[in-house]
């Protein structure tokens, strides 16, 4: 917008003196950043408390082959989180999660080369690569999807409760550990899932205006750049709770 | 735009600024000023909602103080307003007292002094000051406003439930937020409460980051950041502390949302509610207060630091002195900025916190006492042999710096881990956070009312009404907030509905009803100014372009600058801001937009060196008929 000035820096002023934009990006990409800092903001509130209720509650440390599911301790992920689709009985820890972290942290890697693809006006490359990456951020929704629908109707094995059998989970009852637990995979998981969404439907959005060429007649891909970051914030975001809930 | 065309447009009274300016679009009336992108009608818009809810907070307060003052009076004439929160005694409803002290903290909070203050100020002076056209996303700042309208729209609308709104404090702690059977406040009204403040996050964040992103990126030539005015400064820390600690509010607001309705345990564990227990377990309603007071304590300087800000601009002008440590100022708003992260536990005191990391918190606590009584020295010495013109928003200034001063000393006890066991949730508290945060950034807010009035409707405010108020107020607060210290000392706890029952108490029933009668009259006070307000907007005097002599962009706008801020080129920026009463200068203020080789009387020496990277950047050397 306003005052945008090409003059060359002439010396003894900084680009800090005003008329430039002094860190080289637009409002729009500055915006994003500051979005992106108060997301992890939130993200990081999330996650503390996470991390504090569960300090609060004791561990399992009994003998790992001797293992069962119990509200009186937090479980333990390699556990809970150890089946794939097809393969009904198999044990294969984190296996699946594994699969879908590695979809999301692709689609990541697809969406550098579509911004790639965008500084150099490559407008096929473009709609190639963003296509490949909401192919990734769909294929990593529906893993989503399926992991919350095997832990919400469980193993087929109940565990007793206060004298109730309870199968699977919801936000108020939990074969797997303390009600807590599940309440946190739920929020977190799906808060982090409500992100990657918005930004499956940011990157279709950006997908059709360059099948359209809005950028072409822009001048610019910009916009690719700036969903980009949010992609690759979500996907940050992911290892995070990937470590949270699965690893540690 | 071409850079090169430098036209520097001098006839103020010259009142055809349409034409000049290709960002200038007539729109009819609903893009003009109800969707409007427009930086400055934002502000207003933002201003006129705030100044409702003030009064509406501002009554709020005075029904409860009724009942404080005069425990034993017959309410039977607020039937037909509060309808059946007037028992069949005639009293005040027990549980509507709840959730008046509720709403009125919330709208105080957060409508007047988060969005009535920064929504007004940063959006109408940022721009402006630091030489911009608008707002970096005009779109996204329209929105901020109407987010926060929708807030406000829900809050309102909590009033009219059968079951009455929120009531659990405006600090809604869980488990007494959280359950629906706890109290009646705790319903829908709850709900409500919890719904309006996404928004208003959504609102602030929308502001906080359009502020922020302007500030960096659109200031004129040869602003740079040791050239902004105090103003600008302020809004850029309190958007950068709201875009960091208002995301966490979210949190936590989403978590109680979560156990309200859909039954998690995140803050609740092993409740018993008339025998019965509640199958939540495994929760902690500690989580809750931690992660709101970490909205909650840099929310505070959220509230004070545009105001600080606001008056550390008209007190430089109306002293007709440079502010007294420019860096020191910034210095000092960047450590408070900072400490407001890393204090937040102090408002937890009595949590059954460990005392160690209690005496760390309050460690920490009191360092903010050194930044904020640089502050407070460095008005004294920008005051100090000034030639003080006693405008209004100088004199609301003046008793910003007074009420800061007062109530945070009342800080320093109560930051105190060991002194807080006695004053916890007394009306010490009350008294402390009315004075240095509550009356400091309204009068800040009031202040900047004044002196911007004269920009914002090209007209100026009624002086004598203005002192008036003023004094009414001024006196008025401390009348309040004063003796709410003794009975907070005495042990009053704050937010009982009654104290009749406690034969200690009693002898401070002369003590509330003063407090009561002086709250009746500061409110009274108000409607001097809310006159003052809309009759000079129509019929006040006609300013003149820069009526303060004040040496910063904004004045040098024509008198109602139009969409675009200036006609033509956006002048250039070639000294600080607080050129007053320079030695050797003709006049006792020399704008920001005058080069320095204009003024080789009033030169300092290093400013001589100046003048070489004024001339040479291509800018300002052709400006030379300097009517500034």
């Amino acid at each position: 917008m306003a005052s945008t000035s090409t003059s060359v820096q002439t010396p003894g002023r900084s680009v800090w003196d005003g008329g430039v934009s002094p860190m080289g990006a637009s409002y729009g990409k500055l915006m994003m950043w500051f979005f992106l800092l108060s997301d992890a903001f939130t993200f990081s509130a999330l996650l503390i408390t996470y991390g504090l209720v569960r300090s609060a509650h004791p561990g399992y440390d009994g003998p790992i082959d001797d293992y069962v599911f119990s509200p009186a301790y937090w479980p333990v992920p390699e556990k809970v989180f150890d089946a794939i689709p097809f393969f009904h009985g198999l044990e294969a820890p984190l296996v699946f999660v594994g699969i879908m972290t590695f979809i999301l942290i692709m689609s990541s890697v697809t969406m550098v080369l579509a911004v790639e693809a965008g500084h150099r006006m490559d407008r096929a490359a473009v709609e190639k690569w963003m296509l490949w990456t909401i192919v990734g951020g769909l294929t990593f929704l529906g893993c989503q999807a399926w992991e919350w629908t095997h832990f919400i109707v469980g193993t087929g094995t109940p565990t007793i409760i206060d004298g109730v059998e309870v199968f699977g989970a919801n936000l108020v009852q939990n074969q797997y550990g303390p009600p807590d637990f599940a309440d946190f995979f739920f929020f977190i998981t799906g808060f982090h899932g409500f992100h990657v969404f918005s930004g499956v439907c940011l990157n279709f959005l950006i997908y059709y205006n360059t099948v359209t060429g809005v950028y072409d007649r822009r001048g610019h891909y910009e916009m690719v750049e700036k969903v980009g970051l949010y992609w690759h914030f979500v996907d940050l975001v992911w290892v995070f709770v990937f470590t949270f809930f699965y690893l540690v | 735009m071409a850079t090169t065309d430098i036209h520097i447009h001098h006839d103020v009274h010259h009142h055809d600024d349409h034409g000049h300016d290709e960002h200038h679009h007539e729109g009819n009336f609903w893009t003009t000023y109800v969707f409007s992108q427009d930086h400055k009608v934002i502000a207003k818009q933002f201003l006129i909602t705030g100044i409702f809810w003030a009064l509406f907070g501002g009554i709020l307060s005075v029904i409860f103080r009724l009942q404080l003052g005069f425990p034993e009076a017959n309410l039977a004439w607020l039937k037909p307003v509060l309808g059946q929160w007037i028992t069949p005694e005639n009293k005040l409803d027990p549980e509507f007292y709840l959730a008046l002290v509720t709403m009125h903290g919330t709208i105080m909070v957060f409508f007047v002094l988060t969005a009535g203050l920064s929504g007004t100020f940063s959006n109408f002076l940022i721009p402006l000051q630091i030489g911009a056209r608008d707002m970096a996303s005009g779109f996204l700042n329209m929105l901020s406003y109407w987010f926060f309208f929708l807030s406000s729209v829900v809050m309102l609308t909590s009033f009219f439930l059968e079951t009455g709104p929120a009531a659990g404090g405006w600090t809604v702690y869980p488990p007494l937020s959280a359950l629906p059977q706890a109290i009646k406040g705790s319903g829908t009204g709850m709900t409500m409460w919890l719904v309006a403040m996404a928004l208003f996050i959504v609102s602030s964040l929308l502001g906080g980051i359009n502020y922020i992103t302007t500030v960096i990126n659109m200031r004129t030539n040869g602003m740079s950041f040791t050239r902004l005015p105090l103003t600008i400064w302020a809004f850029f820390f309190t958007a950068i502390i709201g875009v960091l600690s208002f995301p966490v509010l979210f949190a936590a607001a989403l978590l109680l949302i979560f156990d309200r309705s859909f039954g998690t345990s995140f803050y609740l564990s092993d409740i018993f509610i008339g025998g019965e227990a509640l199958p939540h377990t495994g929760g902690s309603p500690i989580l809750f207060q931690h992660l709101f007071w970490f909205l909650g304590h840099p929310e505070v300087y959220i509230v004070l630091l545009p105001a600080l800000g606001i008056s550390s601009e008209i007190i430089a002008t109306n002293s007709r002195k440079p502010i007294f440590g420019y860096k020191a100022m910034i210095g000092s708003m960047l450590f408070i900025a900072i400490l407001s992260f890393i204090v937040w536990a102090h408002h937890m005191f009595v949590t059954g916190m460990n005392p160690f990391l209690g005496s760390i918190f309050m460690l920490l606590t009191l360092i903010i006492a050194v930044p904020s009584a640089v502050k407070i020295f460095n008005y004294v010495t920008t005051l100090w042999k000034g030639n003080i013109r006693f405008t209004p928003g100088m004199l609301f200034s003046i008793g910003l710096v007074s009420f800061f001063l007062t109530g945070g000393i009342t800080g320093i006890f109560l930051g105190n881990s060991a002194i807080d066991i006695q004053l916890h949730d007394t009306y010490f508290v009350v008294a402390h956070f009315h004075l240095v945060m509550g009356s400091a950034s309204f009068f800040g807010m009031l202040a900047g009312i004044y002196h911007w009035f004269p920009k914002m409707f090209g007209r100026m405010m009624n002086d004598k009404l203005g002192y008036i108020h003023f004094w009414l107020t001024f006196v008025g607060v401390y009348l309040v907030f004063f003796p709410m210290h003794y009975i907070g000392i005495a042990g009053f706890p704050r937010r009982y509905y009654t104290w009749t029952n406690f034969e200690t108490f009693s002898g401070f029933a002369d003590l509330n009803m003063l407090v009561s009668v002086a709250a009746i009259v500061t409110l009274s006070a108000q409607f001097i100014f809310l006159f003052n307000f809309f009759y000079s907007m129509f019929r006040g005097r006609v300013a003149s372009a820069n009526p303060w002599n004040s040496t910063t962009l904004e004045w040098t706008t024509p008198r109602n600058p139009g969409h675009g801020n200036w006609p033509g080129e956006i002048p250039s920026v070639y000294r600080w801001p607080y050129d007053y009463s320079k030695p050797g200068a003709k006049d006792d203020f020399i704008p920001q937009t005058i080069p320095y080789s204009e003024t080789p009387e009033s030169n300092l020496p290093h400013e001589n060196e100046l003048i070489k990277l004024e001339s040479s950047n291509g800018h300002g050397a052709i400006i030379v008929e300097g009517k500034h």
